[in-house]
């Protein structure tokens, strides 16, 4: 079966963005009534499993080995079956 | 063992870039230097037949995911046991930038409890934002237990360039003064950023150029024998690559990067 995820990988809270930051001040700068900004990365990804759990199970492993760095980051993911 | 025969090994794939100065300065010191690409070590099984691994810098596998994590995970899965065979030997690893961020994705720097595959520390984005390449000073922290830095003397500042958008050195928020104090219980502190008399930036701009906690631009392993730095000590090799070495009345031969690769080569003849 073909699966595709959502993942979402994004800073801890607490941990600066300075990304965000200057994204934040340039919007500001445009006039935007702007409080914060924080800066995510999306990764979707197709990929086989022979069942939703098994491949929520995949997904999870490719965060923690590679996508997402647990000194800062945080990430969450939704697997759907492929259309 | 001799000079002349010391192997040393200079990885790269692509989006590494410098290589090609990483190898001259070792082949200045008498030593053989080759750059190889991560298929060639692990197909030519290299690193048996190395005395010395460098990760030079760049932006391998441009910087993607995160930089240096495509390249760490990468080596793991490939290389993992060579590399832990060539660790567990006391064989050097040295990591410059991009290297020094393939070390800490790899779980190898600091490294409190050996080889782990997750990461202690994190290179993040510099703080003020941005790409930075300037030359910046650096104080030597180490007492002894760093085998790159034996020729250097304790409290020393050396000048040395950086080229790098992601450096802020950080710890996880809730352990940050228990790994620091690890650091220093272990010798791991290698270099911070300091001003050109020596004192400490103490996270002012842009004395630290990217914001990393207690100043930290280079640690090494709790053995001593893997070290990460962001600057480039391959840039400040020869005196001539100084910024102002034509304003000076008798520029030096070379500059403070030379340090580095002749401590480790000193380390590996001795040693080996």
């Amino acid at each position: 079966m073909e699966y595709i995820a959502r993942v979402e990988v994004s800073l801890k809270p607490g941990h600066s963005d300075p990304e965000g930051e200057t994204t934040k001040n340039s919007l500001k700068e445009l006039n935007y009534p702007v409080r914060d900004v924080r800066v995510s990365k999306v990764y979707l990804i197709r990929l086989e499993a022979s069942s939703v759990e098994e491949a929520e199970s995949l997904v999870d492993e490719m965060c923690r080995r590679l996508l997402a760095n647990p000194v800062k980051d945080d990430y969450k993911f939704k697997v759907e079956e492929k259309p | 063992m001799k000079k002349e025969d010391v192997r040393v090994c200079i990885l790269r794939v692509g989006g590494t870039n410098c290589d090609v100065e990483t190898k001259r300065a070792f082949t200045e010191l008498g030593v053989r230097a080759k750059v190889y690409h991560i298929n060639q070590v692990l197909k030519q099984r290299v690193l048996q037949n190395s005395e010395a691994l460098v990760i030079p810098g760049g932006f391998s596998y441009g910087d993607y995911v995160r930089a240096g994590a495509i390249l760490a995970k990468g080596l793991l899965a490939k290389l993992g046991k060579d590399l832990e065979r060539f660790i567990d030997e006391g064989k050097p690893v040295l990591g410059i930038c991009n290297g020094f961020q393939v070390l800490v994705e790899a779980g190898l720097l600091p490294g409190f409890n050996g080889m782990g595959s997750h990461p202690e520390a994190a290179l993040a984005t510099n703080i003020p934002v941005g790409y930075r390449c300037r030359w910046v000073y650096l104080r030597h922290e180490n007492r002894g237990n760093c085998v790159f830095t034996s020729k250097v003397s304790r409290g020393a500042v050396l000048k040395i360039p950086i080229a790098h958008a992601e450096g802020r050195f950080i710890f996880p928020r809730d352990k940050e003064r228990r790994y620091l104090e690890k650091l220093y219980e272990n010798d791991q502190l290698v270099f911070r950023y300091c001003d050109e008399d020596g004192e400490y930036a103490e996270g002012r701009y842009p004395i630290n150029p990217n914001g990393s906690f207690h100043d930290i631009a280079g640690i090494c392993s709790p053995t001593g024998t893997i070290f990460g730095l962001m600057p480039h000590p391959e840039r400040a090799y020869y005196g001539w690559q100084l910024p102002d070495w034509t304003r000076m009345g008798s520029p030096p031969t070379y500059g403070d990067g030379r340090l580095i690769f002749e401590s480790m080569v000193d380390y590996v003849v001795k040693s080996f």
